[in-house]
């Protein structure tokens, strides 16, 4: 027990990377609502882009910007590359509402079951 | 030519600018704009592989940073022969939507973007810079799916785009774990720092598990393939023909993907159901781990890529000839349309790898390379998703050939009949409105016809190409 408590107390922000991983995940999967799954989708890379970050930290460090009489900065690479992947997940969200909106336009209807008996009605 | 390199991924990328900027002006103007885009794309291509061919593998640091803290695109043995190829497909892919549309000028924008997209993947020596480009390629690929008219291409698209999220952030999170356990993220500089670390390290085993789970939902594996079949049956045929060839470059369960495919009506849903299994059997091959398997496996991923995209642009040209989609209304088709029926017959065969077509060599060595690793059930494995591909190609053939016309289908056949494809259906067709097929369009399905065929007399080049860059990996 005590063993859980320490992870709880020491890597919160790990757990906190599975919860948002987690809970994005099975936004995707089990919601039938189109926007809940985009915004599931946008939760998912959350919880990706925080573990970035986390590992980038180093005791003590300051942010990686030079300054006079500071040694110690933390790892700037991730922080770059999670600004990249960020600008990546904004595109992807933007098309993917782009597409919702055509299919709400079309069935009048965001959920994924209607929409689905819909088609093979066709 | 080093900057060629470089060329290759930012040129697709301008054009695809300036295909949009001349769009503002002039009306039509998107497709010059790509076709001479894809012509010089071919040219960089084919300038890089010869320059690899001499001298072996060439790097270019981007930005003058030096590897391993820089990015670097690389061509080497392999990424070489495969730009080309991609080159090609694009270019043809043109030629072929010249007629076939779709023809907004937004499209062509898109569509040079997913070349710039997939000349990024084949180049990078990067594996964040990897995601990136998987990314513009995945983003490219689901406007194209959704550029089809048909309301159901948005509802496949979106799935598509739900599904190659996961795939792709998945992908990163690998290239995460990766950059923790060793520090970098260049690729020749993360094969080395995995040993020092040891491949049974937590860390790694979790980067290889992520990254591979990542590209397979990416390239459409069992049980996660469920995005492609309505991806590819929605969208227009130029496109799938484009994505069929090229996007999803690797994978997928081969004896269950076969069997779908034997059970399903429309061809074009079929043949992307064939696309899941023939997958299966390159992944299968690069799992074999035998250098034999391995070239087998580049083999028939060219080989798959010319046949499958001439299977694709064949099934457009019939459907616009006749409006025949499933398998039923192809029958009686040899009759009435024997050039069309012909190639189709022809590329089918290819895919099922009768020698001495392409698809015959590719299988010949991966099954060579199985019975040298002592892995026979793979071998037989691949027999039997032969015999299952047999199965459903020898269903079209038959149709096309031995199955009477069916009275309705003749009766509401157009004034066309004779004719039977090339320049006689255009002059056939016309009242008033364009032909729905240009020679262009057919001239692209024989030219993939006849690679599929020439490809497999190629077989020991395409392994002496590839030799160097085998042994760098295998050690041999």
């Amino acid at each position: 027990m005590s063993a859980v408590v320490d992870v709880l107390l020491t890597r919160y922000n790990y757990v906190a990377v599975v919860v948002l991983v987690a809970a994005g995940l099975y936004l995707v999967i089990g919601d039938r609502n189109l926007v809940k799954k985009v915004i599931g989708m946008n939760l998912f890379q959350t919880g990706i882009f925080l573990f970035f970050i986390t590992t980038a930290v180093v005791e003590g460090g300051h942010p990686p910007v030079i300054e006079e009489g500071v040694e110690t900065y933390v790892s700037p690479l991730p922080h770059v590359l999670i600004l990249t992947a960020i600008v990546v997940g904004v595109s992807l969200t933007a098309v993917a509402l782009t597409l919702v909106v055509r299919i709400y336009s079309e069935y009048g209807t965001l959920r994924a079951d209607l929409i689905a008996e819909m088609e093979t009605d066709d | 030519m080093t900057d060629a390199i470089v060329l290759a991924v930012v040129f697709p990328i301008l054009a695809a600018v300036a295909s949009l900027l001349a769009g503002l002006r002039w009306d039509r103007s998107g497709w010059y704009v790509a076709a001479l885009a894809a012509v010089v794309e071919l040219g960089l291509a084919v300038s890089i592989l010869l320059s690899v061919l001499q001298g072996g593998r060439t790097a270019y640091e981007l930005g003058g940073f030096v590897p391993p803290a820089g990015i670097e695109l690389v061509a080497d043995g392999l990424s070489a022969p495969v730009l080309v190829l991609v080159a090609t497909v694009s270019l043809a892919v043109l030629a072929y939507a010249r007629r076939a549309g779709p023809r907004g000028n937004a499209f062509y924008t898109v569509y040079l973007l997913l070349v710039a997209g997939l000349a990024g993947v084949i180049l990078t020596g990067d594996i964040f810079n990897m995601y990136v480009f998987l990314e513009i390629t995945g983003l490219a690929a689901y406007a194209l799916v959704a550029s089809g008219d048909d309301v159901r291409s948005a509802v496949a698209a979106l799935k598509y785009l739900l599904l190659g999220t996961i795939g792709a952030s998945l992908f990163l999170l690998g290239a995460g774990y990766a950059y923790v356990a060793t520090g970098t993220l260049n690729m020749v500089d993360l094969a080395a720092r995995f040993a020092e670390v040891g491949y049974t390290s937590r860390p790694v085993l979790a980067s290889f598990g992520l990254i591979v789970t990542g590209l397979l939902v990416k390239v459409a594996l069992f049980p996660v393939h469920s995005w492609q079949p309505d991806a590819y049956a929605t969208a227009p045929d130029s496109v799938s023909a484009y994505i069929s060839a090229l996007v999803s470059t690797v994978s997928a369960y081969v004896v269950a993907g076969s069997v779908l495919a034997v059970t399903q009506s429309e061809l074009k849903r079929m043949l992307a159901y064939s696309s899941v299994s023939q997958f299966g059997m390159i992944v299968a091959a690069f799992a074999l781990l035998s250098p034999t398997a391995a070239v087998g496996g580049v083999v028939h991923l060219l080989g798959h890529a010319v046949i499958k995209g001439g299977l694709f642009a064949a099934a457009g040209v019939v459907a616009r000839q006749t409006g025949a989609r499933t398998v039923e209304e192809y029958a009686g088709l040899a009759s009435r349309r024997p050039v069309s029926a012909g190639l189709v017959a022809v590329l089918a065969l290819a895919l099922v790898g009768v020698p001495p077509a392409v698809g015959f060599v590719g299988k010949w060595y991966i099954v060579l390379g199985a019975i040298e690793s002592g892995a026979p059930v793979v071998a037989a494995v691949i027999l039997a998703s032969t015999l299952l591909t047999l199965a459903y190609v020898a269903r079209v053939i038959e149709r096309m050939y031995f199955a009477d016309v069916p009275a309705v289908e003749a009766g509401g056949e157009r004034a066309a009949v004779a004719a039977d494809g090339g320049e006689s259906t255009a002059a056939d067709t016309g009242v008033g409105e364009e032909s729905p097929v240009s020679p262009a369009m057919i001239a692209v399905v024989v030219l993939a016809a006849f690679a599929a065929v020439a490809l497999g007399f190629a077989g020991t080049a395409i392994q002496s190409l590839l030799e160097p860059t085998l042994q760098g990996v295998f050690g041999t």
